[in-house]
């Protein structure tokens, strides 16, 4: 085969590699060159439950900004938790954190309640108000523990009567 | 029983010999490919017959894999009522690993074995002595180009086989079973991310271009110069470099995918 043809076919070849390359990227991994400023704000937590980085922080189901770090205060023995916060977003200083499952079995997600406060949050605030995950486990319990008091308290009238 | 345990000495010692010169001519390789890159038309030439000649192949197997993910992955997913989830787990699998792997696996035995027996046949046919006598370096001249060639086409071959995959899938999930097309796209994207995932399928097939091609030209230099030598060295090639593949897939998912979630 001639030499041209050959060059031909291999920079064919290539070029479709890379688009293939730039499929993946752009439209499965969805890659944006966004520069979008974002400030870190922090929040301690009792329990996380499997909130992981990257989680995504959402307001009134809009995602607003990421999960950047999750750590443990050696002194409080709470997570503290840091978001990253897109600087298009501003919110009151007494904002809440929640932490939220999307689904019954979804992903664990942080929801942000706008406060009333006029002063807006800036870089390196710690949010006062937090709610810590909802465990299953602790919430079946709770339940079986309240029946279980009920049935007792019903059992205790009777004997009363 | 001492000449049992002579045997078992010698065959260790060869295969350990072997491993040796491999990682010597690997070395060698790399450091006399200063002309497979300065006269890249060398390297063209067999980019053209590593790559686009795998082409074919590479495209319609991955069409056909990600084809068969869609519908067994909608039987799978429907059952717990969450068929839109089709997208991530057709991106997620091939971009990770079916991707990389059955690529590699394919380019293994298209690519990796006709090196083998191009090389073991000009040792055979006593060109590469010849090309000696002429001072011309075989290794500069014959095996560096092959290797770089087959290190350029695997991450290429591996994107388009994903790609091809994804598109697949697309096909039977949402044009033949009738998925919703937005939730395919939009639960893909937000759960494929393209460094976490797609970078680490790019690097998975670079190591695997790497490890085959590797075995490839090393099988082809050191076959023997017979018929049987050279078809030996070319069923070698295939059957190292698929378990090479498998086990570098192993070690690779193990650095990568796991570190994340430990976290």
């Amino acid at each position: 085969m001639k030499r041209s043809t050959i060059d031909i076919w291999v920079g064919v070849f290539v070029a479709a590699g890379f688009a293939g390359l730039l499929f993946l990227a752009l439209r499965v991994g969805n890659l944006t060159f966004s520069t979008t400023q974002a400030y870190q704000v922090q929040a301690k937590f009792a329990n996380i439950g499997g909130l992981k980085v990257r989680a995504p922080i959402k307001s009134a189901g809009v995602v607003v900004g990421r999960v950047s770090d999750v750590r443990f205060d050696n002194e409080s023995y709470e997570a503290i938790v840091t978001f990253n916060i897109d600087t298009h977003y501003q919110f009151p200083r007494d904002t809440s954190a929640k932490i939220l499952t999307s689904g019954l079995l979804g992903e664990q997600y942080v929801g942000l309640e706008a406060g009333g406060d006029g002063v807006m949050l800036k870089s390196g605030d710690r949010l006062r108000l937090t709610q810590s995950a909802v465990v299953l486990e602790n919430l079946i319990s709770q339940f079986l523990f309240n029946k279980a008091a009920e049935g007792k308290s019903d059992k205790d009238g009777k004997d009363g009567k | 029983m001492a000449e049992l345990l002579g045997r078992l000495g010698h065959t260790v010692t060869s295969k350990i010999w072997r491993l040796g010169f491999a990682a010597r001519f690997f070395a060698y390789t790399l450091l006399h490919s200063g002309t497979a890159l300065r006269r890249f038309g060398l390297t063209v030439r067999e980019i053209y017959f590593a790559g686009v000649m795998s082409l074919v192949i590479i495209l319609v197997s991955g069409m056909f894999v990600g084809m068969v993910l869609g519908l067994q992955g909608y039987e799978t997913l429907q059952r717990y009522g969450s068929s839109e989830a089709l997208g991530i787990l057709v991106a997620l699998s091939l971009v990770r690993e079916l991707g990389p792997v059955v690529a590699g696996l394919l380019f293994a035995s298209r690519a990796g074995s006709a090196i083998t027996a191009e090389i073991g046949l000009m040792k055979a046919t006593e060109q590469i002595a010849a090309m000696e006598m002429m001072a011309v370096d075989p290794i500069a001249r014959v095996v560096a180009p092959r290797f770089w060639a087959g290190v350029i086409s695997m991450p290429l071959l591996a994107a388009l086989f994903s790609a091809m995959g994804i598109f697949g899938g697309y096909l039977v999930g949402v044009q033949l079973i009738g998925v919703d097309e937005g939730a395919f796209w939009s639960q893909m994207q937000a759960s494929v991310d393209w460094r976490e995932d797609v970078l680490n399928g790019v690097i998975k097939s670079v190591v695997f271009g790497v490890a085959v091609t590797w075995i490839a030209v090393f099988e082809g230099y050191d076959a023997a110069p017979t018929a049987e030598g050279v078809s030996g060295a070319t069923t070698r090639t295939v059957v190292t470099s698929s378990l090479a593949i498998l086990a570098l897939d192993f070690v690779l998912t193990a650095l990568m995918f796991t570190g994340g979630n430990a976290r």
